[in-house]
């Protein structure tokens, strides 16, 4: 069987950068497993620009993001095969795996970085009824359509969802030429940005309607039009309120889920909140020496934090790899290690990681969240135990945007016997 | 005397920022809660840009199309325009990021250029 130190499973902006990192950390055997015919992954049909504000100080585009990362890879000869489905992990980090060429095949890891990205929420998830006619897309099929396959999926479009990619393919529709009559969101507010709002919606004069939702889908061959209607405050449809939109099209932007499958059937522990695996401070799972980093962890919003968190991954296997060679014990004692836990609480749904092993910490820990809710002129509180330590005004906070604290190891280490640190959103 | 409302894009806050005009003259601005605000909705009242970003076709490549944008903003009224000019550019591969697909878009005088490397197809 073929053995490696490494082996990163997506060749999207986590696993490069997660491999990258890897190798600037010493490892030289690292093999990244991608199963579309580039590397890039998402990025490459995400032609729009504002990506790498954080990390290259410009506005870039997404294929030109993924190149810069892709170009890192290259340099360092990072070995990858493409066109190649990994179909299962064992718990001891043998890897089943097929391609054309290589047919079915397995290899050896010394550690895992999961970097698998995440999926669209389909249809399916949502209950709407009516017929199942040609003509729904989740709003990510038809950017890869229109942007690489070079394929218009409609003329005259409805959009559930105002996520970012649905605003986005709004923008993008209507360019093409396509008709984009409305875009209704369940939500009193939307989960995009600000910028996709104004730049996506208001520059073409696309109607955004929250609080309202799809209630039926005409047509049986092909889509003639759906029916939205306002929801209360407990997102049912209020009878009465219902709008006829006739259209041959209708985009779904409701939600991005990781992609995790193949983490769980390996025993990785999950979390439902985040739909992605529970990890430490070295993002770490529970099943020692595999990592995760990037949407399969946890949805981002920005790409620069994907690259952050799973460099962050990279540097922690690396570190794992070079600790089962240099002393075979040290794997073992940190079963024995205690650790702190981070509590989501009012108002913050998860954060990620959610323990921390001192010990294992670098100098500062970056810990990534969500909150559940639009609050305004609130404080982001952080205590350890009962005691608050500081506490950070926001003029507002809002689900769509990911939030972060830092911890200083120095700070951990003054609050000996230290068990909880919670996070909680906190009134003026 | 003109007022027009719009949303702020620097942060989540989203302000809602009334501007009063005169011409093309700014009387007042009302709504923003800070600096960042005033400074946009002063630029996109009185010269409002944006990247355009597309793609185009690729002949003899390993990708049916490219992905192509405006080298910096080009006037906001302005796109249309320049997607139009881009309707029947084809190129042929191997096509590089940043290389000039169409010079002077539209009239803006700013270079469309690729944001991917489209390889020869072997």
């Amino acid at each position: 069987m073929e053995k490696y130190s490494i082996v990163i499973i997506g060749g999207g902006p986590a696993g490069l950068a997660a491999a990258v990192s890897a190798r600037d950390s010493g490892i030289e055997s690292i093999l990244i497993l991608e199963r579309d015919k580039e590397l890039g992954g998402i990025l490459n049909q995400c032609i729009h620009n504002g990506f790498g504000l954080h990390t290259f100080n410009e506005e870039l585009t997404g294929p030109e993001y993924a190149a810069k990362f892709i170009e890192q890879a290259a340099e360092r000869k990072i070995e990858y095969r493409l066109n190649t489905m990994v179909i299962d992990i064992s718990p001891d980090k043998v890897i089943t795996a097929m391609n054309r060429t290589d047919g079915l095949f397995e290899v050896k890891a010394d550690a895992v970085i999961l970097a698998m990205g995440c999926r669209e929420r389909p249809r399916g998830a949502l209950n709407i009824p009516g017929y199942r006619p040609a003509g729904i897309y989740s709003a990510g099929t038809a950017q890869r359509l229109v942007n690489m396959e070079g394929y218009l999926p409609g003329r005259e479009v409805v959009i559930l969802g105002s996520g970012d990619i649905g605003l986005i393919m709004a923008r993008r529709m209507t360019l093409e030429g396509a008709k984009v009559k409305v875009v209704a969101e369940l939500m009193p507010y939307s989960g995009g940005l600000k910028r996709n709002i104004v730049q996506c919606l208001d520059d073409f004069g696309i109607p955004l309607k929250l609080s309202h939702t799809v209630v039926d889908i005409k047509g049986k061959e092909r889509v003639e039009g759906v029916t939205i209607a306002r929801v209360d405050s407990r997102n049912r449809p209020i009878p009465g309120t219902e709008e006829f939109y006739s259209c041959d099209t209708l985009l779904l932007s409701v939600g991005l889920i990781p992609e995790n499958e193949l983490s769980g059937n390996m025993g990785v522990e999950m979390s439902p909140i985040t739909s992605g695996p529970i990890v430490n401070e070295s993002l770490e799972t529970n099943i020692k020496g595999v990592f995760a980093c990037g949407n399969v962890l946890h949805v981002h919003d920005l790409v620069d934090y994907v690259s952050e968190e799973a460099a962050s991954a990279g540097r922690h296997a690396a570190c794992y790899v070079k600790s089962l060679t240099q002393n075979a014990a040290t794997a073992e004692t940190d079963n024995e290690d205690s650790f702190i836990r981070l509590c989501p609480e009012n108002g913050i749904r998860y954060t990620v990681p959610s323990t921390i092993r001192i010990r294992h910490m670098d100098e500062s820990l970056t810990v990534r969240f969500r909150v559940s809710n639009v609050y305004r002129n609130c404080y982001v509180s952080v205590y350890f135990d009962d005691e608050r330590i500081s506490r950070r005004k926001k003029q507002i906070v809002a689900p769509g945007e990911m939030e972060e604290i830092h911890l200083t190891r120095e700070q951990l280490l003054n609050h000996p016997g230290l068990q909880t640190v919670t996070l909680k959103i906190e009134e003026a | 005397m003109e007022s027009k409302t719009l949303t702020c894009i620097c942060c989540p806050m989203g302000c809602q920022i009334t501007v009063e005009t005169n011409g093309s003259e700014i009387i007042n601005l009302t709504g923003n809660t800070c600096k960042r605000g005033d400074t946009y909705a002063r630029r996109e009242i009185t010269s409002p840009s944006r990247t355009v970003t597309s793609t185009v076709r690729v002949t003899g490549g390993t990708l049916p199309a490219v992905s192509v944008k405006t080298r910096s903003d080009i006037p906001k009224d302005k796109i249309f325009e320049c997607i139009r000019c881009l309707k029947d550019v084809s190129v042929k591969a191997p096509v590089h990021i940043g290389e000039v697909i169409l010079s002077n878009a539209a009239g803006t005088g700013v270079d469309i250029i690729a944001t991917k490397n489209v390889e020869a197809q072997k």
